[in-house]
C-alpha cells in the first residue's frame, strides 16, 4: 500500500492557477460517490492559491503558495467527529459526506483553514488528493497533472524512487507551520521568508556601485555579499521580526551602517557612498 | 452510460474531454502515451533538458466545461423586441431593448430576407462582417474557414484587421529588418537551444510570455525559462508592470514610464557608442545608415546628445541604471525579448511605437544580431522542430485549400477595423495601409477610401464572435455606430453573450468547437506566422472530436452558413456537396498526415504527435545572416530564400537599415515615422497638456487568465482569481492595479470599487493595490467579456463590465501609421461612492 504525500516547489511556480482550475473542474457540481459530495460552483478552493508579494517598489518579489489539504498524520479536524473525518491506510484524510453531516466545527478545527463548509450539502469539504481517481488507477491528482512547471510533486512516500521521495531527500522541503506538529504530508520548497535589499550608489560619480561588500549581522546570522552591476544587493531567507545591522563598505569611501528590523521584506532604497 | 473520452483543441492547447451521459465531466490536458513520438532532448553542459509528456495547456483551456455550460451561452435564436423589419426598426434602442425567442426558421428567413433585400437595393457591398479572434479553434468550422467562405462567396465589404498585438513591430520593425511576412516578428527557429547554450543574459522588454504564451502555446514554454534559470542565466525585465514572468524568473525590474521606450533605447546606444562597446565589424558589414544614427544619438545634428541623463528625465529611471543596463547588455551575449514572439508587447501599442520597435532591432544589430546567443527572442517559440510534415494552420486558407473552387471576395470596398464606426457614422474616410501587410511592404502604403467610388455605404453588419468593444480603442463609438439608423440591420452570431451581442437585431446561437468535429494543429496559424506551433514543445495534429451535442438550440457555424447559403441560392457552391466529415478528410488528404497515420486511426485516436527529425541539426534564426550564408532556416515565406540573395535580409539594401530605404522612398517627409527613428514624446503621455487633468497612465495588456474576452466572466472560477476579478457587494469587478502612493493620495484602499475616467468614458473596477506597478501607472487588462453600462444603451454611460478600452484613445499611432495605441492613455480615478 502506498502512502501518499506531496511537495510544493514554490520556486518553480509561475502562478498559472492550472491546479486551482483543474481541481474546480473535477469537483464543482459533481459528486464522486463514496468520496465527496459536489463542490459548489464558486466559493471553495480545495486547491487554494495564496499569492504572496514581498518588498517595495522597485524591488518586489511575487510567489504563489499552493495550499491543498495537508493530509496530516494527526489530523486536527478528525478529533471528536466519530469517524466523520478519517484517515485511509494510504494516509489520505477524508471527510465522509454522510457521517460528517452537520459537523460544521471541523472547518475551524483545521489550522490551515483548507476545509470549506457546503451549506447545501450540510458538510465540510476539502482536497482528497483525488482519492477517487487514485483508487481507479490514476497516478496523480488533477492538480498535479495540470501543473506545467513541476511545482507540484506527488507520489508514494514509502517508495524512495518516487518523485516526492526524491524531492524530500533534497532536504529543502519544510512544513508550512511546523509549530502545529500535525505530521503534514504536504511540504514546501522555497517558502518565501524575508529579504533585505538595497542599491548602492557612488555619491561622487552618481554611478551604480558595483562589487561593493555588504555585510549583514544579526543574532544568529552573519552574511556577506557583493553588489551586482546595478549596485543592488540582497539577503534572502531571513527570519521575521529580527534586528540586523547592515554594513556597506568600499575602498576610499565612508562606510555606511544601517539597523533594520525584518517586520517584512525590506527594500532600503539607495545607499550613497 | 459508461464514460467516454474525446480529444479536442483550444487556443491554449489540446485537451482530453471526459463525457458521461452526454455531459462533459472533465477537461484535462492531453497526456501523451508510449505509442506517441518521443520528445526531443537538448543537452547543455552535461545536462539534459526534455519537456514533459503532456500538453501544458493554458489555464483557460481547463475551463471548457464551465465555458460550454456557462450561463452566458446563447441558447436559441432571438429577435430584439422592438425590431420590425417591415415597420419600425428602432435602431436607437440597440443595447437597451430585450429579446424574444424565435425559431431557427424564422431567424434564418429573417436574416436571409434582409440580406437579399439589402443586396438587391444597394448591392452586395452594403453588407459587412468581421470575426473576432480565437473564441473557438479549428481549421474548418470557424472564422478563417466557415465564416470566410460564406462571405467571400456572396461578396461583402470586408473589414481589414489591424495587427492589434504587434502594431509597432508591424508598421516599424519591418522597415528595419524585413520580416513583413511575419508581420514584423523575427524568425524564431532553434532559439531555445541557442539561448541555453550561448546566451548569457536575457532582457525582457515589455514581454510577459507567462501571460501571453507565445500566443497559443499555453504554459508549454514556462519550463524553458526555468531551464534558463537553471543554467544561471539572469533575466532583466523592463516594464512599467512587474509582470508574471518577472515574478517567475526575474532578477531585476526596471520600471520605466510608459511611452518612453525609444528614449531609453537611444541612451543605451549612446553608452555603446561613447564607450566603444558595440560590434563595429557587424555594423559595417551588415547594416546601412549607422552614421546618420550615430549623429542623431550623439546630438551632432540637433545639439541634444541622447545620454542616459537625458533619458533619465524622460523615462523616470536613474541615469546610472540605464548606464549599468547598457554595460551589462554589451558585456554579455544578450538575447532581447520585445514581446512573446520576439516582437509584440504592450510597448508596441503606443503612440509612435514604430520608433521604439525599430530601435529594438537596431540595438541588437549593434550587438551582432544572429551571433550565437544574440537574438531577438520572446522565450516562447523555437524548440527543436520538425517542419517537414506539412499541415495547414488555421489562417492558411481553410476551405480554399481543398475546395474545387476557392471562394474569392469580388468586392473591392474595405473598412478598417479601428475606424469602422467612424466610417459608418461619418463617411467618407480614408487611410493608408492594408491592415495585415504580410504579402509585401508596399501594402503599408496602399491608400483606401470608404465608401469606394461607385459603391454603396454599408447598411448591414453581420457581427461574428468576440468583442471589439473591449479589445479595440475608444470603443464608445462602436455603441454609437450600432445605434445609428445607417445600419439598417445588425446580426450577431456567437456562442456566448458578449460585449456587443446586445447591439444586434437578430442573435444566432453558435455551438463551441467541443460540440462539433473539426481538424487543426495546436498553436498553428500558418499564414503570417509560419511554424507558430513552435510555441509548444510538441507538434500535435488534432482531429477535434465532437464531445457533446450542441447546447440548447445552438448549431455549428458551418451549419448556420449552409442554411443561409441555401436560402440565398448558393448552397451547392458553398458545400460543393460535402459534409463536414468529408471536408475534414480532404484537409487530412491535403496535408502530409496520410504518410504518417491512417485516417480512421487518426479520427479514432484524435491526435498525432509529429516525430522529431532524426539526427536533427539546429539552424538558429539569423545565424545565416550573421555568417553571411544563404538562409538555411525553414522560413519558406522568406522571399529571398533559395535565390541568389538568400544571404540578405528582405530590406531594399539586404541589411539592417538604420535609415529605412522604404520609408525614404514612400514617405520621405514623414516626421513621425522618419526614415531614421527618433524619440517623439507621446501625443498622450506625461508631457501632454492633458496630463495636468489626467495624471495617471493606463496600460491595458493582454489578459493572463482569459484569451481576450473569450473566457473571463463566462467561467465563474476565473472570477474567483483575485488577480483577475474581485467580488464586491455582489458584483464581479475586473481588477485595476494601483501603486500604494497613488491609492493613498486618493483615499483608495485595496478592494474598493473605483471609477477610472477621462473625457472619453468611465469604467468601474476593483482597486488592487500593489507595489508591482510603478507610481503614476494603473494597470487593467483589455478584453472584458462583459459590457455593462449603468444606463443600458447609452454610449458614454459608466461601465461596470470592465471594458477599459472605452477609455483608450482612438487616435492612430502616427499620421501615416494606422496602428492602435491603447497604452497611450491618460486617466484619473476616484473611489466610487455609487
Amino acid at each position: 500500500m502506498a502512502r501518499y504525500g506531496m511537495v510544493v516547489d514554490v520556486t518553480r511556480c509561475n502562478g498559472c492557477y492550472n491546479c486551482f482550475l483543474a481541481c474546480k473542474d473535477e469537483h464543482c457540481e459533481q459528486a464522486h460517490p463514496g468520496y465527496t459530495a459536489p463542490q459548489p460552483m464558486t466559493g471553495q478552493a480545495w486547491m487554494k492559491i495564496v499569492p504572496k508579494e514581498r518588498g517595495q517598489f522597485p524591488k518586489v518579489k511575487q510567489d504563489y503558495i499552493a495550499m491543498p489539504c495537508m493530509h496530516c498524520d494527526a489530523p486536527a479536524c478528525a478529533s471528536g467527529t466519530n469517524g466523520g473525518v478519517y484517515k485511509r491506510a494510504d494516509g489520505i484524510v477524508m471527510i465522509d459526506p454522510q457521517r460528517a453531516a452537520g459537523q460544521q466545527e471541523i472547518v475551524t478545527k483545521c489550522p490551515y483553514r483548507v476545509i470549506y463548509w457546503n451549506e447545501q450539502e450540510n458538510v465540510g469539504q476539502k482536497c482528497t488528493f483525488c482519492a477517487h481517481l487514485l483508487d481507479a488507477g490514476w497516478k496523480e491528482p488533477r492538480c498535479v497533472e495540470a501543473c506545467p512547471t513541476g511545482t507540484l510533486i506527488f507520489g508514494d512516500l514509502d517508495d524512495p524512487e518516487s518523485p516526492v521521495s526524491k524531492a524530500l531527500a533534497s532536504g529543502r522541503a519544510e512544513v508550512l507551520h511546523p509549530e502545529y506538529g500535525l505530521g503534514e504530508k504536504v511540504r514546501f520548497i522555497g517558502l518565501p521568508k524575508n529579504f533585505v535589499a538595497g542599491s548602492v550608489v557612488f555619491g561622487d560619480t552618481d554611478e551604480c556601485a558595483t562589487g561593493v561588500t555588504v555585510t549583514l549581522v544579526g543574532e544568529d546570522h552573519t552574511k556577506t555579499t557583493q553588489t551586482d552591476a546595478f549596485g543592488d544587493f540582497e539577503f534572502e531567507d531571513l527570519p521575521a521580526n529580527k534586528w540586523f545591522k547592515i554594513t556597506v563598505s568600499a575602498p576610499s569611501c565612508d562606510t555606511q551602517e544601517l539597523e533594520v528590523r525584518t517586520t517584512s521584506s525590506l527594500y532600503l532604497g539607495d545607499i550613497v557612498l | 452510460m459508461a464514460e467516454q473520452t474525446f480529444v479536442n483543441c483550444t487556443a491554449g492547447g489540446p485537451i482530453r474531454v471526459h463525457v458521461e451521459n452526454g455531459k462533459i465531466t472533465r477537461v484535462r490536458p492531453l497526456i501523451f502515451d508510449d505509442t506517441d513520438a518521443a520528445s526531443w532532448t537538448i543537452e547543455v553542459d552535461g545536462k539534459e533538458y526534455t519537456p514533459p509528456r503532456k500538453a501544458c495547456v493554458a489555464g483557460f483551456s481547463l475551463t471548457e466545461r464551465a465555458r460550454v455550460y456557462s450561463d452566458d451561452r446563447i441558447l436559441y435564436p432571438m429577435k430584439r423586441v422592438d425590431f420590425d423589419p417591415k415597420g419600425d426598426r428602432n435602431p436607437q434602442n440597440r443595447g437597451k431593448s430585450g429579446y424574444v425567442r424565435i425559431s431557427w426558421d424564422e431567424a434564418l428567413d429573417l436574416v436571409a430576407g434582409e440580406m437579399k433585400r439589402i443586396r438587391t437595393e444597394y448591392g452586395p457591398e452594403a453588407i459587412t462582417s468581421r470575426a473576432g479572434s480565437h473564441h473557438n479553434w479549428g481549421n474548418l468550422g470557424y472564422r478563417s474557414a466557415a465564416w470566410a467562405r460564406f462571405f467571400n462567396l456572396i461578396g461583402f465589404t470586408d473589414i481589414l484587421d489591424n495587427p492589434d498585438s504587434w502594431e509597432g513591430w508591424h508598421w516599424g520593425a519591418t522597415h528595419t529588418y524585413g520580416f513583413y511576412w511575419r508581420l514584423g516578428n523575427p524568425e524564431h527557429y532553434d532559439l531555445l537551444e541557442d539561448a541555453l547554450r550561448d546566451t548569457e543574459l536575457l532582457i525582457s522588454w515589455s514581454n510577459d510570455p507567462d501571460s501571453t504564451h507565445g500566443i497559443y502555446g499555453g504554459n508549454d514554454s514556462a519550463i524553458w525559462r526555468l531551464w534558463l534559470r537553471d543554467q544561471g542565466k539572469k533575466t532583466i525585465f523592463i516594464d512599467p508592470f512587474h509582470n508574471y514572468t518577472a515574478a517567475h524568473v526575474g532578477e531585476k525590474w526596471i520600471a520605466y514610464r510608459p511611452g518612453t521606450t525609444a528614449a531609453m533605447a537611444l541612451a543605451i546606444a549612446h553608452v555603446w557608442m561613447t564607450e566603444g562597446t558595440y560590434d563595429e565589424a557587424y555594423v559595417a558589414a551588415r547594416t546601412v545608415g549607422f552614421e546618420d544614427f550615430q549623429r542623431y544619438v550623439l546630438g551632432e545634428d540637433d545639439g541634444v546628445p541622447k545620454t542616459p541623463a537625458w533619458a533619465a528625465e524622460i523615462c523616470d529611471v536613474p541615469a546610472r541604471t540605464i548606464t549599468a543596463l547598457a554595460r551589462e547588455w554589451a558585456s554579455h551575449r544578450t538575447s532581447l525579448a520585445g514581446g512573446t514572439k520576439g516582437g509584440e508587447g504592450g510597448a508596441c501599442r503606443q503612440a509612435y511605437a514604430t520608433e521604439s520597435a525599430r530601435l529594438m532591432v537596431m540595438l541588437q544589430a549593434m550587438q551582432g544580431l544572429g551571433k550565437p546567443g544574440v537574438s531577438i527572442w520572446g522565450t516562447a517559440n523555437g524548440p527543436p522542430y520538425n517542419h517537414t510534415l506539412e499541415f495547414p494552420g488555421y489562417a492558411q486558407g481553410g476551405f480554399n485549400l481543398i475546395a474545387e473552387k476557392p471562394a474569392v471576395n469580388p468586392i473591392k470596398q474595405r473598412l478598417y477595423r479601428l475606424t469602422a464606426p467612424d466610417a459608418i457614422l461619418n463617411p467618407p474616410i480614408s487611410w493608408m495601409g492594408e491592415g495585415f501587410c504580410g504579402n509585401s511592404i508596399e501594402q503599408q502604403f496602399t491608400k483606401f477610401t470608404y465608401p469606394l467610388p461607385g459603391h454603396s455605404e454599408v447598411k448591414m453588419f453581420y457581427r461574428y464572435g468576440g468583442a471589439f468593444l473591449s479589445t479595440m480603442v475608444d470603443t464608445s463609438k462602436w455603441v454609437r455606430m450600432y445605434q445609428s439608423p445607417k445600419l439598417e440591420f445588425v446580426v450577431n452570431q456567437d456562442c456566448w453573450w458578449c460585449t456587443e451581442t446586445r447591439m444586434a437585431d437578430v442573435i444566432l446561437p453558435a455551438c463551441t468547437n467541443l460540440e462539433r468535429d473539426d481538424i487543426s494543429e495546436w498553436a498553428s496559424s500558418g499564414g503570417y506566422s509560419l511554424h507558430a506551433s513552435g510555441s509548444a514543445n510538441h507538434r500535435v495534429i488534432v482531429y477535434q472530436q465532437k464531445c457533446v451535442a450542441p447546447v440548447g438550440e445552438s448549431k455549428s457555424d458551418y451549419d448556420i452558413f449552409v442554411e443561409l447559403a441555401d436560402r440565398l441560392g448558393v448552397k451547392q457552391e458553398f458545400t460543393e456537396g460535402n459534409t463536414m466529415d468529408q471536408w475534414i478528410k480532404k484537409m487530412y488528404d491535403w496535408s502530409d498526415m496520410p504518410k504518417y497515420m491512417d485516417f480512421e486511426k487518426f479520427k479514432e485516436k484524435g491526435y498525432f504527435v509529429v516525430p522529431q527529425i532524426e539526427n536533427y541539426k539546429p539552424t538558429p534564426s539569423l545565424r545565416w545572416f550573421y555568417e553571411g550564408r544563404p538562409c538555411d532556416t525553414p522560413d519558406t515565406s522568406n522571399p529571398k530564400r533559395a535565390t541568389d540573395k538568400a544571404h540578405e535580409l528582405a530590406t531594399p539594401s539586404g541589411k539592417v537599415e538604420f535609415v529605412s530605404q522604404t520609408l525614404l522612398a514612400h514617405t520621405p517627409d514623414d516626421d513621425e515615422r522618419a526614415p531614421l527613428p527618433k524619440y517623439i514624446p507621446s501625443w498622450e503621455g506625461h508631457t501632454s497638456e492633458l496630463f495636468k487633468k489626467y495624471p495617471l497612465q493606463l496600460i491595458s495588456p493582454h489578459p493572463r487568465f482569459s484569451f481576450h474576452s473569450h473566457h473571463d466572466t463566462r467561467v465563474p472560477w476565473l472570477s474567483e482569481i483575485p488577480e483577475h476579478r474581485m467580488w464586491i457587494d455582489g458584483y464581479n469587478y475586473q481588477i485595476c492595479r494601483i501603486h500604494p502612493e497613488d491609492a493613498e493620495a486618493r483615499g483608495i484602499k485595496h478592494g474598493d470599487v473605483i471609477k477610472l475616467y477621462n473625457d472619453r468614458a468611465s469604467v468601474l473596477l476593483a482597486a488592487y493595490v500593489t507595489e508591482r506597478v510603478r507610481p503614476g501607472v494603473v494597470h487593467s487588462y483589455e478584453g472584458a467579456s462583459r459590457y455593462d453600462p449603468i444606463e443600458p444603451g447609452k454610449a458614454g454611460s459608466t461601465d461596470r463590465g470592465g471594458c477599459v478600452n472605452l477609455l483608450t484613445p482612438g487616435r492612430m499611432m502616427s499620421k501615416n501609421v494606422p496602428g492602435m495605441a491603447p497604452n497611450s492613455c491618460l486617466v484619473e480615478m476616484a473611489k466610487w461612492e455609487g
